[in-house]
């Protein structure tokens, strides 16, 4: 079965290996990731005010046109995924605002659209018992930090993505690709988001504390679904180490890097060269290359 | 021949003149051809008006009257106290409700308020003619009271009414009485032991000639009606004969099984064979068969052994015993929300974060720690305390909305004696904000705060995790508006009241209502708080809202005194306007058996009818409506007289 994928403006820039990864690895699990058509920018922020319904019109948009492919949207980006679900079970569940966004956008879209994160399609369509049965290289001996952030799972009664507190899907996933998952108390805290480019110093406290507590907990390699998560605790690595002295900076990967690496991708194809800490060292080390 | 009618009508000040033209009324309804007397007054539920009536009666010889006036819930009564005085049966007597149903929802529209008022007398006027003069149905009476719950309520009511002179029967389903209470350190706001007082009061009841005690016992089968229950007990096998046991407690120490002990809130632990908590009322041990070497395999008969009475009977079997009693207070008392349900606070996976409870029996000094407060995970005194309140109270959108009410000042007490134990040690306290609205509460939180240096910060806490050996906190103080972060050695939750296990199903054996959370509900909340919407079933402590011990006596003491006045006479009078069964046309097809939500109905099988439970029925008029035949009717609200109101107002 192939998926109607919404890439999102990112994996279109600064995470394309996040993209490409994605793609590829799809393939040899047996499906296609299908691009949707005319897909635009999701808002990048669900409106907290009830009657802004302005902000709601980019992803109604992109819920509306992607019904006219198929019937599950997938994505993978975590911010784009809070936004469209939220969206769409919004539409699903108050009328009158889904007449005036209809009205609007001069379409006639009920809700009936399934959107799911590409790891809920792992776990509910592939089963994670089947991964690992699919995995050529295992990726043992690697102690990864399955850091969720806040998009994938709050709000609880909207996204209903796991439990809200302790999760494990994420842990689930690594397990299966033969990883050790670390458990960290810092994994659903928020990265800092947008305080990074208003009050960088923010947004390097929190993804400081969310890294240190990983790696207190014995985490060697950090793993996100999210580009701006990734962002924040990956690229600002740098200023954590110049306030920071005795800071040691650990790679960040994107869930489908590692899924790309167990499954036997090329590592040259896996897009390391746009992580900010160089994973090299440390998968050289693990004897994955 | 026609009945001579009196029609009164009230002016309840302003209430109903104000928008009913009462005089005009009175006029139009005086010209009636039955009606003998028609007349207005001020306020007829005043001594003067009732005297009107009074008057009127015996002057004019009426066999029938009509007030119209505010709801009957106010004033039926008075009126038909008034006209028995004058001899005439108070059935005969009918309100016409031209206050809440009439002036005070027409204000601007005067003159249809007017023609309304008028015809909801003649509508009265229409039930009147064909009322029936009944007597009220009298019950023969059961003077025992049974008492479910064995903590300070079920205590309390069961001493009030056996001092009133009042069999009880007191049912606890634990080996021993005393509930949550008998797990208290000491009490808020003087600080007194708490277990000293609750063992004398636990001793009364065990001596009192007018109690019996069955511990370790269920209310299985409930049956009747206020005034005649009938029950069915069943008395768990405790496999110690309590006739022979001493409670010397050689089998408590010679029994090699130990598991965690539920009342140590699993700090403790208890033998296979043993009483609730050392001392306990009754004291007599209990077998617990599921973790006894005999019943798992035969393996042990230690305790059987060294018992110098030879009480030890491990073929007992659970008893069941028939009582019969006249009225039932459910003292069910409260548990505190489950923390394995709180994923914030570490789903009950950090043995550092404990509950009030545990606490409670950690400062006890016939505790599991002696009264020594020590980290559950290694033993050591805690140098930094988090106490947080509201844990689970007042969250409406994931757990419960009200305030469980105590929280507020046991944790100013548990920090208080953390800080006596302890005092280099800092306690933190989150909170909303305190209540401390009883005697002597305020007073002592402030004097907490003052004396013994405690940290209160105002806010939630959003997570609690392990970290490095400690429990580390994170959360907001919303006056400086700063994050907060401890890294606590432990964690004291102030979890919600929540009703206890079970209640549920008890309440429904006794056809009693349970709100959305499990409480049981009072028939009104201000003006009969004690009683339940059954008849006969009354509540007493935490089964029906959250309470402290202060309130929870008072309101068993106040159950107690309600149900003495229940049981002061040995007759019970019940309102006659039930449902009735014309024999003639009944065919026995048993709808309103299954319909009848009292059990009122029930079949006659040799004449293959139905008939009423004059006792049991309410009036509710649920089997009138059902029955295919008409056979069923309203006394004095006959499908006749019901036709024949409606007709006048179309």
């Amino acid at each position: 079965m192939d998926y109607l994928y919404f890439p999102g403006c990112t994996l279109y820039t600064k995470a394309k290996n996040f993209d490409q990864t994605a793609r590829n690895c799809s393939r040899l699990l047996g499906f296609e990731l299908k691009e949707m058509k005319n897909w635009t920018c999701c808002g990048a922020a669900f409106p907290l005010a009830t009657d802004n319904l302005m902000a709601l019109l980019p992803p109604s948009r992109i819920l509306a046109t992607a019904r006219e492919e198929g019937t599950v949207l997938t994505t993978l980006c975590a911010v784009c995924f809070n936004v469209i679900k939220r969206t769409n079970r919004l539409i699903q569940e108050d009328g009158e605002k889904r007449d005036k966004i209809n009205n609007f956008i001069e379409k006639n879209y009920q809700g009936d659209l399934q959107v799911l994160h590409y790891l809920e399609i792992l776990k509910k369509e592939i089963g994670f018992y089947q991964l690992k049965e699919k995995v050529r290289k295992p990726l043992e001996g690697l102690k990864a930090a399955a850091y969720y952030g806040c998009m994938l799972l709050r709000p609880f009664e909207e996204m209903r993505f796991d439990d809200k507190e302790n999760p494990k899907l994420f842990e689930e996933f690594l397990e299966a690709l033969g990883t050790q998952a670390v458990e960290f108390p810092y994994k659903i805290e928020c990265c800092g988001s947008f305080q990074s480019v208003g009050s960088p110093d923010v947004a390097t406290e929190c993804a400081y504390k969310i890294l240190g507590s990983a790696i207190k907990n014995g985490a060697e390699a950090m793993v996100s679904t999210c580009p701006m998560c990734t962002f924040n605790i990956d690229h600002k690595q740098a200023d954590i180490k110049q306030k920071y002295l005795d800071f040691k900076p650990i790679p960040v990967f994107y869930f489908t890097q590692l899924l790309g690496m167990a499954m036997g991708l090329d590592p040259q194809a896996l897009g390391f060269d746009q992580n900010a800490v160089d994973p090299m060292p440390l998968l050289k080390e693990k004897g994955f290359l | 021949m026609k009945k001579r009618l009196g029609v009164f009508i009230c002016h309840c000040g302003v209430n109903i003149a104000g928008t009913v033209d009462v005089k005009s009324v009175a006029e139009k309804i005086g010209k009636i051809e039955d009606v003998a007397h028609s007349t207005d007054y001020i306020y007829m539920c005043s001594d003067p008006g009732q005297q009107i009536i009074r008057d009127a009666i015996r002057e004019k010889s009426l066999d029938g009257v009509v007030v119209a006036c505010c709801s009957p819930s106010m004033h039926e009564n008075t009126f038909r106290k008034a006209v028995r005085s004058q001899g005439m049966n108070p059935y005969l007597c009918e309100i016409a409700n031209i206050r809440e149903q009439c002036s005070w929802v027409h204000q601007k529209e005067k003159e249809e308020a007017t023609q309304k008022a008028e015809e909801i007398i003649q509508a009265t006027l229409e039930k009147v003619r064909k009322n029936d003069p009944l007597e009220a149905i009298s019950v023969a009476i059961n003077r025992r009271v049974l008492v479910i719950g064995g903590g300070i309520a079920g205590i309390t009511a069961s001493l009030d009414l056996a001092e009133g002179g009042y069999e009880v029967i007191l049912l606890e389903r634990e080996e021993a009485l005393g509930g949550h209470m008998a797990q208290l350190s000491r009490t808020f706001p003087d600080l007194d032991p708490a277990f000293s007082g609750l063992h004398l009061k636990a001793l009364e009841v065990e001596k009192h000639p007018k109690i019996h005690l069955y511990c370790y016992s269920e209310l299985e089968e409930v049956k009747g009606y206020v005034g005649n229950f009938e029950l069915i007990l069943r008395k768990k096998a405790t496999s110690v004969n309590e006739k022979k046991c001493t409670g010397c407690g050689l089998c408590i120490e010679n029994c090699p099984v130990e598991f965690a002990s539920v009342f140590e809130r699993g700090m403790g632990m208890r033998k296979a064979i043993d009483t609730l908590y050392p001392s306990s009322v009754p004291n007599k041990p209990v077998i617990h068969r599921e973790h006894c070497r005999f019943f798992i395999d035969g393996s042990c008969h230690r305790c059987e052994e060294v018992c110098p009475e030879k009480a030890i009977d491990f073929k007992q079997e659970d008893e069941r015993i028939l009582e019969k009693v006249g009225a039932i207070v459910v003292a069910t008392g409260y548990e505190l929300y489950p923390k394995e349900k709180l994923g914030e606070y570490g789903y009950g996976e950090i043995s550092d974060v404990i509950d009030g409870i545990a606490f409670e029996r950690m400062i006890s000094p016939n505790g599991p720690t002696k009264g020594k407060i020590i980290r559950p995970s290694d033993g050591k005194v805690p140098k930094e305390m988090v106490f947080i309140q509201c844990v689970a109270s007042r969250d409406p959108d994931r757990y419960m909305p009200y305030c469980s009410r105590i929280c507020c000042m046991y944790t100013a007490k548990h920090a208080t004696i953390y800080k006596e134990q302890v005092p280099d040690g800092q306690p933190y306290i989150f909170y909303m904000d305190v209540r401390s609205d009883c005697k002597g509460y305020e007073e002592f939180l402030q004097k907490t705060i003052e004396e013994k240096g405690l940290l209160y910060l105002r806010g939630r806490v959003s997570k609690v995790f392990q970290d490095d050996g400690r429990v580390r906190v994170l959360g907001v103080d919303t006056l400086t508006g700063k994050m907060v972060e401890v890294a606590a050695d432990m964690v004291v939750l102030a979890t919600a009241m929540i009703p206890s296990d079970g209640v549920k199903d008890l309440a429904a054996k006794l056809r009693a209502t349970v709100d959305r959370h499990g409480f049981l509900t009072e028939a009104h909340i201000k003006l009969y708080p004690v009683e339940s919407s059954t008849k006969g079933i009354y509540l007493a402590g935490c089964g029906q809202s959250p309470k402290d011990i202060s309130d929870t006596v008072s309101q068993a003491s106040a159950t107690a005194s309600k149900i003495q006045a229940l049981l002061s006479t040995d007759k019970l009078l019940q309102d006659p306007l039930i449902a009735f069964v014309d024999e003639g046309i009944c065919s026995g097809c048993g709808i309103c058996v299954e319909i009848c939500p009292y059990e009122a109905r029930e079949m006659e099988p040799h004449r293959g009818i139905s008939v009423v439970h004059s006792a049991l029925c309410q009036g509710c008029g649920a089997c009138i409506a059902s029955c295919p035949n008409n056979a069923c009717e309203l006394r004095n609200a006959s499908a006749n007289q019901v036709i024949r109101m409606l007709d006048t107002f179309i």
